[in-house]
């Protein structure tokens, strides 16, 4: 991509805000291909994306999330907190369900209590809802007590869909065949077929105005070419995760239109930084070598002989942004001045010359081959640009099924097995706490920080940053915090962040898309194009 | 013929008890089930609650006991992913498989048969060479391939067929099928081609070979000799012995097209039993994998012996044979 059209991008996503639905006078039915499609509808069931995109057609949460993963009332008019520990919500009046009940405090509570408890779930809402205690305090006022202040209470509960009361014993197969697929939301259920196609229809009476669409179904096709062809042939009007290196001809294609917005996930690196000797590290010779990644400057010439524009234009087809940061510009909590590193092969032959690498090392570099757009293509660019600023680098790329598991503890006793290895975060709340509690805090299963940091740096300083942010329910202290925490962790080299990924839909020509940050695709978002 | 009978039955109940300790154990050395599941953001605790919802807890040998135990009920576990037992899963997607490979399979009977026929009829004509020349494309190109250039070609450009997806469908005898339904038929035409391609060709070498080498046979000359019409020798004579292998290897390959289909129903979205596993073994779904290969171990074996029993119909000798041993 251009310069010019990645500033186009960038502003597309700084501008992007809530389009009003204009008067629709074609067609009131919509067909969307998606690539992967909801494992329930139950809206408690599984804390997956798919899901969670689903969900909002049916459900509601008490604070929605726009666009940009900015918070918006939903069920809830207002939330603040009113001490410390305790967060006061005024919930919408007069809003009622598909089966025409009120809705009020006992559907929130009913809600809380059923998210993080559904019987063999895979995935619990449990994140969302631990350590919150949901207390009436009449028909349209709850409260919400933490055990410790903790800020992030409207981010949380924005994952929460909810149900009305009279479903809180219902399984997860009465929400799958319907009986009890009961929301606030903008459209009523109708029909899943596993694997085949989702059918849902307007919800008139919908407290924000009824939907633009009568009717829309939802199709999985999960293979790309496919998607994009169903696309061409007409048979769907709007399809999600364009593939790439269909971008280029799709652009020219006449009666398609693609929507193109930042997403909230950083690619990034992860290095060994606790390991004396690093298992796929060695010296030139073959030679066992101490870890040289727990130098600083080691790291800093990894990151500078990366050509991040180069991987953005010619790997990922000018469909992403270079990272210098764990969020895109425009998120709560991220760093104005922190810029990406410039690529700097002379500069990082002279850094590994200082640690006394003169002629280099020898390292492997892992990743999957599955997960993330174009991610073994990404691995193989990045082991050739360290290979030639002297880091003799092979490469492993392997399905996210082994990856994962290898990359969090398949070392000697469980801990992490990789040297350098490339992951990437998506922040589903949508702002910078979440990449730097899981990333960047030291690994600390007891408390809950850390959870992915398989690089395993470690610095005291910021893990008392980063645990004071999130005690911290003033705004703008926080944001303070969650930025000295950002720039303190980047110029420590914890990660090497590389792009954020940019997600890319497609319609028929007529059709516009919402871009949304959270990689949700939702009929709400598509409208006629002006 | 009972104690053939029962022979064949014991050896497939062998086999399958052999796949079921192979496939489990297998499938349950590969990966980290709870890491694919377990949203990246939990915390430890959530992860203990699913590994121990899930079993994943107890030592493999003690999973493996479950698993028997629950084989003789017929319960394979319930999915991780869907949280409903993985047979049922497997078993209602079943009819959509099934409709693409009888789909394909009469598609190479009603292409391949004729069109073999010719090639082995008038060797030397140049419309069997090409026939014979086309048939090497249905064996060499590859399926996924082949498959987005149908969709390109007769959805995209033409514009006469669905690109992917099943259509409308209707009960027949308690099973949901889109075979009876006009959409259900011109949805079910281009992956039931795509599938049907290898088999075609199959079908044409198969046939042309067998015309040949039946046509040279003393019985033909000798049938031609007594003044019997062409189309006559051909319809009773060298149909009906070329039809042996056909049944066999067409029993042997609807196999294949049931438990294959894994790439056409990806392609096509075909909401089938294909798609499901593949999604499974992306995502480590155990129950769902074991379950489907189980499946389609009882189906081979089974296809196995019917085509065996059929064959003692067909062919004297193999009963008799069967009778001595």
């Amino acid at each position: 991509m251009t310069k010019g059209g990645l500033m186009k991008l960038k502003s597309a996503i700084i501008a992007s805000v809530i389009t009003s639905v204009g008067s629709i006078t074609f067609a009131d039915t919509l067909t969307i291909g998606l690539s992967s499609e909801p494992t329930a509808i139950d809206p408690h069931y599984h804390n997956l994306s798919p899901n969670l995109s689903f969900g909002q057609h049916i459900f509601d949460p008490l604070i929605k999330q726009n666009e940009n993963q900015g918070l918006m009332p939903g069920l809830a008019t207002s939330w603040q907190p009113v001490d410390e520990n305790t967060w006061e919500l005024k919930l919408r009046e007069g809003v009622t369900f598909h089966d025409g009940s009120l809705f009020n405090a006992d559907d929130v509570i009913a809600s809380f209590e059923r998210a993080p408890d559904v019987l063999n779930s895979p995935s619990s809402f449990a994140t969302y809802t631990k350590g919150k205690e949901v207390i009436r305090i009449d028909d349209y006022t709850v409260q919400i007590k933490t055990e410790a202040p903790y800020p992030l209470v409207p981010n949380d509960i924005s994952q929460v869909l909810i149900i009305s009361d009279e479903y809180a014993d219902a399984t997860t197969s009465d929400f799958n065949d319907g009986s009890a697929a009961i929301g606030t939301g903008p459209f009523r259920f109708e029909e899943f077929i596993p694997g085949d196609r989702i059918e849902i229809a307007a919800n008139a009476d919908y407290w924000d105005g009824a939907p633009a669409w009568d009717a829309v179904t939802f199709r999985p096709i999960s293979s790309g070419p496919s998607r994009v062809a169903a696309l061409l042939a007409g048979d769907v009007d709007l399809i999600n995760g364009v593939p790439t290196s269909d971008i280029e001809v799709l652009s020219e294609e006449e009666g398609i239109s693609l929507w193109q917005g930042s997403s909230n996930r950083v690619i990034y690196l992860h290095l060994d930084q606790f390991r004396d000797s690093s298992p796929h590290i060695s010296g030139i010779d073959g030679s066992e070598i101490p870890n040289p990644l727990l130098d600083q400057r080691v790291r800093l010439a990894i990151s500078k002989a990366i050509n991040r524009p180069a991987i953005v234009d010619r790997v990922m087809e000018g469909v992403a942004i270079p990272a210098g940061q764990l969020l895109p510009e425009g998120f709560f909590g991220v760093s104005g001045s922190l810029e990406v590193e410039e690529y700097d092969p002379e500069g990082a032959k002279a850094l590994l010359a200082e640690a006394r690498y003169p002629d280099g090392f020898s390292i492997t570099i892992h990743g999957p081959n599955d997960r993330y757009i174009n991610d073994a293509k990404i691995v193989e660019a990045i082991a050739q640009m360290l290979t030639r600023v002297g880091i003799q680098t092979q490469v492993e790329t392997m399905p996210r099924s082994v990856y994962f598991k290898r990359a969090s503890s398949g070392g000697a006793d469980g801990l992490p097995e990789f040297s350098l290895m490339l992951v990437g975060w998506g922040a589903g709340s949508g702002e910078a706490s979440s990449p730097l509690k899981s990333l960047i805090h030291t690994y600390d299963p007891e408390q809950g920080f850390g959870s992915s940091n398989r690089g395993r740096h470690s610095n005291a300083e910021i893990d008392g940053i980063i645990e004071t942010a999130l005690a911290t329910v003033n705004d703008d202290a926080r944001a303070a915090l969650l930025i000295e925490a950002t720039e303190r962790a980047i110029g420590d080299l914890a990660i090497i962040p590389l792009h954020f990924q940019v997600n890319t839909w497609a319609t028929r020509e007529g059709l516009q898309y919402a871009p949304r940050t959270d990689e949700f695709t939702l009929a709400t978002g598509v409208t006629a194009a002006e | 013929m009972l104690a053939f009978f029962i022979r064949r039955v014991g050896q497939s109940l062998f086999v399958i008890i052999t796949m079921a300790t192979l496939v489990f154990f297998g499938v349950n050395v590969v990966g980290d089930p709870v890491a694919m599941l377990v949203a990246p953001d939990a915390d430890q605790a959530e992860i203990e609650r699913v590994i121990r919802d899930f079993g994943l807890d107890k030592p493999i040998i003690q999973q493996f006991g479950l698993f028997l135990k629950g084989l003789t009920r017929g319960d394979f576990g319930n999915s991780f992913i869907f949280g409903e037992p993985a047979i049922e899963l497997i078993l209602d997607r079943l009819p959509a498989t099934l409709e693409l490979a009888i789909g394909a399979l009469l598609l190479s009977i009603v292409i391949g048969l004729p069109l073999g026929l010719v090639a082995g009829l008038f060797p030397d004509h140049w419309g069997s060479k090409t026939i014979m020349a086309l048939s090497i494309f249905g064996f060499s190109l590859p399926t996924f391939w082949v498959g987005i250039l149908l969709i390109m070609t007769f959805s995209v450009s033409l514009g006469w067929l669905p690109s992917t997806g099943r259509g409308d469908t209707v009960s027949v005898l308690g099973l949901e099928t889109s075979l009876f339904t006009l959409d259900g038929l011109t949805h079910l035409a281009l992956p039931a081609l795509n599938l049907a391609l290898l088999k075609i060709s199959l079908v044409i070498r198969l046939t042309r070979a067998s015309v040949r080498e039946t046509m040279q046979q003393d019985y033909i000359k000798f049938a031609r000799a007594k003044g019997l019409s062409e189309f006559r020798i051909v319809r009773v004579h060298v149909l009906k012995l070329v039809l042996i292998p056909i049944v066999t290897v067409l029993g042997l390959e609807f196999g294949n097209l049931i438990a294959f289909s894994v790439v056409t129903e990806s392609i096509f979205a075909w909401p089938g039993m294909g798609k499901l596993l593949i999604e499974a073994v992306l995502q480590l779904d155990r129950p769902i994998i074991v379950a489907y290969l189980m499946l389609i171990v009882v189906v081979f074996v089974t296809i196995n012996l019917i085509v065996d029993l059929t064959y003692t119909a067909l062919d004297p000798r193999v009963r008799l044979g069967g009778e001595k041993a």
